[in-house]
């Protein structure tokens, strides 16, 4: 057990911390994403190696080697100042590192650069009315006339598709070979003629995702991610970040230690919650929990340094995370009573209503990006070797 | 930067392992527990492997390794549901002596597991009605309840400020306590008039003993939940039911996962509570409540669960799946029940009174 991170990194974590407090004033706080603030202050961050840092430099990143710990050490900094980080989204995190993986020359130096700065804005085409957890089935297709692909059909629950400026896109384009390795991987643009975006209100009474309809959207044919019809490992490449990325430990403690500032300041008939010994120890529980993953996210890190396996210990963590945090959400909506309830504008609000509006939000991080239920697949198939479902025959393709 | 086992501390615990499971199976745990076989022989294998001396500085004829190590030895010994005094002899009790200091030659007994120490705290943790020490002019009176490692030598007894005493077991009554966990001996101390050594009057030393022992209880809690989950994995793919093995239906399935979920990242937290008892003081006392507790919460799900995982055949004696869900009940109450111990995790951070 050595849990320092070497001074030449502690060197670099100074660097990051004057960075941040000779340029905080710059920082963006709640702008949007389009605002001039916003987009100065990523090319900013990308300049000095804190956004993008390992994107090649031919991409416009900044072309640092990939080192776990200084990325750490910047999203620690960065966290614990509590200036923004800069951009993240879809784009940036999921079809920046797809495309350097798997992406043609072209492609990288088209879509990467504007990506990362933040001028070309993504939404992901994946799931559809038919195909959420059993993704694979998905029927949205694609036809290659001349030089275009010609797509139809549906998506839904496109996270900010109103938004974005270009969607990456999964279609079937082989309709008659086994439904995995019947599905490319597309990019176009939103502006295309033919594609619908109607929102959908969510629970917490935003229109954040959207239904996108496809009506002989026409592609240009070289606007496609590795082979046709390899769409399906294109897509789980990158589906693995995505998931790691939604239980992060780190974000989970700063939310804790709001929930202890919240009871520290709510009172019930003139005592403060924190001193009621139901609620506490409701919080001690889930101080006890949000560690545990803490520990074992210090691990994770360790494991990627050293090349030690820990796979299960990564395998836990969207279920685990996601869970966590929605418990720790009710815990602050508990300590608040009647008042927990308030919502939108109301005088009684505390916090801006972000306890409601996480406390739903965290529910649908439980669905989104693979539900609980098919984590505990996943866990108890890969992780624990237990057998893998039997398979049923397709019901009408089959019989028809 | 390395959050994990050394490879020395990763061949510590496959010797350990080995041992145990060559030396200490089901059946041997099982005719302790029945009476028709003493425990002490095997404490006198593991102190051959030194697993007694570990705590012990070499100077005394220790290893003169750290709580992190004992935190495995520990995860071991609750794989194996292994009897053994280990917490109050190689752990609590040489903590305590180190504190105090001047108890070379004590040390040097139990570093080769010729000395026992039985732990007395409760008192000091939680006093039920029946039971409370008091100290005064070099002599103990009063009862001391559950102590743990019955049938020791000697016993650190704490006072009820919190002060550290070490008696003979010679000088006072005693008598064991039957528990339903028939693999770790307890027992019941009264003190009349008893005379003591007093090892320290530092609240501070008894906090330290305190953390180091539920640490150890939170590892052995590990080891016991892991041991479980593993069961209940093999038995799922081997029992078949409606012509499919049972671990194909996915309520089992996700009743795995969730033991797996749960328990994984417990592995980080024990690890990091027992590396802070010697080389993070700040954050001792904090990471070894919330481990202790913790655990004592996963385990409890983790011994049910896989318990159920095993229907029928979980229920029953011919498994002796029981041993490990008896042992990880033992970790939960002993030194302080999960509701107690979180509130001390509230007190350290000062949002309790
Ligand atoms: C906030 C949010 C944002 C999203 N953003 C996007 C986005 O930007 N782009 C995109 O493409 N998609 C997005 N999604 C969609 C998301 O990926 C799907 O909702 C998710 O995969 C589940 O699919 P489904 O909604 O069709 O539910 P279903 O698959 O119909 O599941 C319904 C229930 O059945 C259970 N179930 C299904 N199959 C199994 C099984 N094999 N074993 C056990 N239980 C099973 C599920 O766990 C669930 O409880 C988003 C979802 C949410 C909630």
């Amino acid at each position: 057990m050595d849990l320092s991170y070497g001074a030449e990194y502690e060197a670099f974590r100074a660097e990051v911390r004057d960075f941040i407090s000779a340029h905080r004033d710059q920082a963006p706080k709640g702008e949007g994403m389009r605002s001039e603030k916003v987009l100065k202050w990523q090319k900013l961050l990308i300049e000095h190696g804190y956004a993008a840092r390992t994107i090649p430099e031919a991409y416009g990143g900044f072309g640092a080697e990939p080192d776990v710990l200084t990325s750490r050490i910047i999203a620690e900094e960065f966290a614990n100042a509590q200036v923004s980080p800069g951009l993240g989204g879809q784009g940036i995190s999921m079809l920046v590192p797809t495309l350097l993986e798997v992406g043609s020359e072209e492609q990288r130096q088209a879509f990467i650069p504007p990506t990362i700065h933040g001028e070309m804005v993504w939404c992901q085409g994946y799931s559809e009315p038919g195909a959420g957890s059993d993704l694979a089935s998905l029927r949205t297709a694609a036809v290659l006339d001349g030089d275009e692909w010609v797509v139809n059909g549906q998506k839904i629950w496109t996270s900010t598709a109103h938004l974005a400026d270009w969607i990456f896109c999964l279609v079937r384009t082989e309709p008659d070979a086994p439904k995995h390795q019947g599905i490319s991987f597309l990019l176009f643009r939103m502006d295309t003629p033919g594609i619908e975006i109607r929102p959908l209100v969510d629970m917490t009474g935003t229109a954040n995702f959207n239904e996108v309809f496809f009506t002989d959207v026409r592609v240009p044919k070289q606007q496609i991610v590795g082979a046709r019809g390899q769409g399906w490992q294109v897509a789980n490449s990158i589906l693995r970040h995505e998931r790691a990325s939604l239980g992060d430990p780190n974000i989970m403690l700063s939310r804790l230690n709001a929930l202890i500032k919240l009871m520290q300041s709510e009172t019930i008939d003139g005592r403060r919650v924190i001193d009621l010994p139901a609620y506490r120890d409701r919080l001690m529980r889930i101080q006890g929990r949000v560690m545990a993953l803490g520990f074992n996210d210090m691990r994770l890190l360790s494991a990627r340094i050293n090349q030690k396996d820990a796979s299960l210990a990564g395998m836990v963590v969207k279920l685990q995370g996601t869970e966590l945090r929605h418990e720790l959400e009710q815990l602050g909506i508990d300590a608040m009573g009647e008042l927990g309830l308030a919502y939108g504008k109301n005088p009684y609000l505390r916090d801006h209503g972000n306890w409601q509006t996480h406390y739903m939000y965290y529910l649908g991080l439980i669905i989104g990006g693979g539900t609980s239920q098919i984590q505990k697949n996943i866990i108890s198939e890969r992780g624990l070797g237990l057998p893998r479902e039997p398979k049923v025959a397709a019901k009408a393709a089959a019989s028809a | 930067m390395d959050f994990g086992l050394s490879e020395e501390q990763t061949l510590f615990q496959d010797t350990l392992n080995s041992f145990l499971t060559d030396q200490v199976g089901l059946e041997r745990v099982r005719r302790i527990a029945g009476g028709e076989e003493s425990a002490s022989a095997v404490w006198a294998e593991l102190a051959e492997l030194g697993v007694s001396a570990l705590l012990v500085p070499e100077e005394h004829g220790g290893v003169g390794l750290k709580p992190l190590d004992a935190a495995i030895a520990a995860e071991c010994l609750g794989y194996h549901a292994t009897p053994s005094p280990f917490l109050g002899s190689a752990v609590m009790g040489p903590t305590a002596l180190l504190l105090a200091g001047g108890q070379g030659e004590r040390l040097e007994r139990l570093a080769a597991g010729e000395l026992r120490i039985g732990i007395a705290l409760g008192e000091a943790i939680a006093a039920r009605a029946e039971a409370g020490v008091s100290a005064a002019d070099g002599k103990l009176n009063g009862k001391a309840l559950y102590v743990l490692d019955y049938g020791a030598d000697e016993y650190l007894v704490a006072d009820s400020d919190r002060g550290l005493h070490l008696v003979a077991a010679g000088d006072l009554e005693h008598q064991p306590l039957s528990t339903v966990e028939k693999t770790r001996p307890t027992g019941e101390l009264v003190l009349k008039d008893t005379p003591a050594i007093h090892l320290s009057a530092d609240p501070d030393h008894f906090q330290a003993v305190l953390d180091a022992g539920r640490v150890m209880l939170a590892a052995d809690t590990l080891g016991a939940a892991q041991n479980m989950l593993d069961q209940a994995v093999a038995y799922a793919q081997e029992r078949e039911q409606f012509n499919r093995p049972i671990g194909s239906f996915q309520a089992v399935k996700h009743m795995c996962a969730e033991m797996a979920a749960h328990l994984e990242p417990c592995r980080a937290m024990v690890w990091y509570a027992g590396h802070a008892l010697s080389e993070v003081p700040e954050e001792a006392h904090l990471t070894a409540c919330h481990a202790k507790a913790h655990l004592a919460e996963v385990g409890t799900f983790i011994a049910r669960t896989a318990t159920e995982v095993h229907g029928g055949m979980g229920f029953t004696d011919l498994l002796g799946l029981h041993y490990w869900f008896k042992r990880i009940g033992f970790n939960r109450q002993a030194l302080g029940a999960p509701e107690l111990v979180r509130e001390e995790a509230a007190r350290a951070q000062q949002l309790a009174a």
